[in-house]
């Protein structure tokens, strides 16, 4: 099987860090592009994002990013992947920027952790969530395969996504508030951390993406 | 279980090369910087900086080649800084596989340029970073200001109001440096990491005067940082990046 993967580029920041990622883990080919024929020929998706949500909102409507998005999720043989911004933008709306409306393909909404955010004793917690947290895997899922419950993964927000069902959440993270660290339906698996940046489990997790059919 | 403490060994890079001064004199050679943060990465750093101190621009490129190197061998964040001027400054060494942009003196010159960097790129790779010295006298209740100039020129600024500011404008992260410690081995200047660590809520990171392992975690426990940097201990073979956690942790100091 080759491993064709297209990673949605919408202008927004470097890409180069999850392309060379996924060709460290064995890719045969990453397209980092917006080109729709290019999308529609690979066989896996990769939806990055760093940024506000604002701008990355502008530019994905202003590419047509969102409709390749949604044709991707359509096939269902074809595995996406969202990450970060990328998985916040999957959602409802976003807090972010004064209130932004995102792509609504899953129910919910994306929420600022707040100024004098503090864990359950009390204690201050800087925002940005920012480092390497423990993801709390939620459910039996493929992309979880051979990465231990409760490893570290490096996270970097100041939003964090609520999904309206629970019963998409694969991982959580404790930031004074149980979080959802990754989400997954049906073809799709999205992130709040960066694999590409979670050194070795990152990299597990983005071999398993390639490895993944798509299906749970 | 709490957010890990980082340790964040830094390259300073001069002309390709790594090396590390004390106090900004007496340069030693160090080596290849894409074989240091490979070593680094493969023995459990939590991320790497990367500060250009190469005074020209025309060795600007050899940075920008450098990075790319870099960060397509490393794969835990990488954060960049040394001579950023300009949005289009960052959005090159984003574009060659930064993480994060640290800005130093540009900000002084126009912190405006925080807030816009901040609104392009997002927070989160936005590093602001402060060299700062004690200015009060023994006796009198401390007062810190950030120099410019690798520590030689004074501008007056207060350090606590000016983090609180910076993070105001948008930095996702402060990286603080005493001027007075850098190169020395006696340990951070806790008493201004502790007071920037509690104004300001975005992450910190403490930087200059690590000379053993003690010192990283004192900058953590009592100087409040969310991030310890040390260079030297780290490039001269002293202590492994697994020693410096195995100690942290054996203080009581989550690490991953």
């Amino acid at each position: 099987m080759t491993t064709h993967v297209a990673v949605i580029d919408y202008g927004m920041g470097n890409l180069h860090s999850v392309a060379s990622a996924l060709k460290h883990v064995g890719a045969d080919r990453v397209d980092v592009t917006h080109d729709p024929s290019t999308i529609a020929a690979a066989d896996r998706v990769v939806f990055p994002g760093v940024g506000a949500i604002r701008d990355c909102m502008t530019e994905i409507k202003r590419l047509g990013c969102d409709d390749l998005l949604r044709s991707a999720l359509a096939d269902r043989r074809k595995p996406v992947l969202a990450i970060c911004v990328g998985m916040q933008a999957l959602m409802d709306s976003s807090e972010e920027n004064g209130g932004v409306e995102t792509l609504g393909i899953v129910p919910g909404s994306v929420r600022f952790f707040g100024r004098d955010h503090t864990d359950s004793s009390g204690h201050r917690l800087k925002v940005p969530h920012m480092g390497w947290s423990q993801v709390k895997q939620a459910m039996v899922h493929p992309l979880w395969a051979g990465i231990d419950d409760s490893c570290r993964f490096y996270f970097v927000h100041s939003y964090w996504v609520s999904p309206a069902a629970e019963e998409v959440i694969a991982g959580t993270f404790d930031y004074g508030l149980l979080g959802c660290a990754a989400m997954a339906k049906d073809n799709l698996f999205a992130v709040q951390f960066h694999p590409e940046k979670s050194h070795d489990p990152g990299l597990r997790l983005l071999r398993n993406f390639l490895n993944w059919d798509g299906s749970c | 279980m709490p957010l890990a403490k980082r340790i964040i060994p830094c390259l300073d890079v001069d002309r390709g090369r790594v090396v590390k001064g004390i106090n900004f004199v007496g340069i030693r050679d160090a080596g290849d910087p894409v074989e240091i943060a490979r070593r680094y990465n493969e023995e459990g750093a939590d991320e790497l900086t990367f500060l250009d101190i190469t005074a020209s621009h025309e060795a600007r490129d050899t940075t920008a080649s450098t990075v790319e190197k870099i960060a397509r061998e490393v794969f835990i964040p990488l954060t960049v800084g040394g001579g950023v001027r300009e949005v289009s400054d960052i959005r090159t060494l984003l574009n060659a596989g930064a993480d994060k942009v640290s800005i130093n003196t540009a900000a002084i010159h126009n912190p405006e340029l925080v807030k816009e960097a901040a609104e392009r790129f997002g927070s989160q790779c936005i590093v602001v970073a402060m060299d700062v010295k004690r200015v009060s006298e023994h006796a009198q209740p401390p007062r810190y200001e950030l120099f410019t100039h690798g520590g030689r020129k004074p501008t007056g600024i207060e350090a606590v109001s000016w983090a609180q500011k910076m993070a105001e404008l948008g930095a996702g992260e402060i990286l603080l440096t005493s001027m007075d410690r850098d190169g020395t081995r006696d340990g951070f200047e806790l008493v201004i990491t502790r007071a920037i660590s509690d104004a300001v809520d975005v992450p910190l990171i403490a930087s200059g005067g690590v000379g053993n392992l003690e010192h990283l975690a004192e900058g953590i426990s009592v100087g409040g940082a969310d991030a310890v940097l040390a260079a030297s201990i780290f490039h001269f073979g002293e202590f492994t990046i697994p020693q410096a956690k195995a100690y942290l942790e054996g203080k009581g100091i989550e690490v991953r």
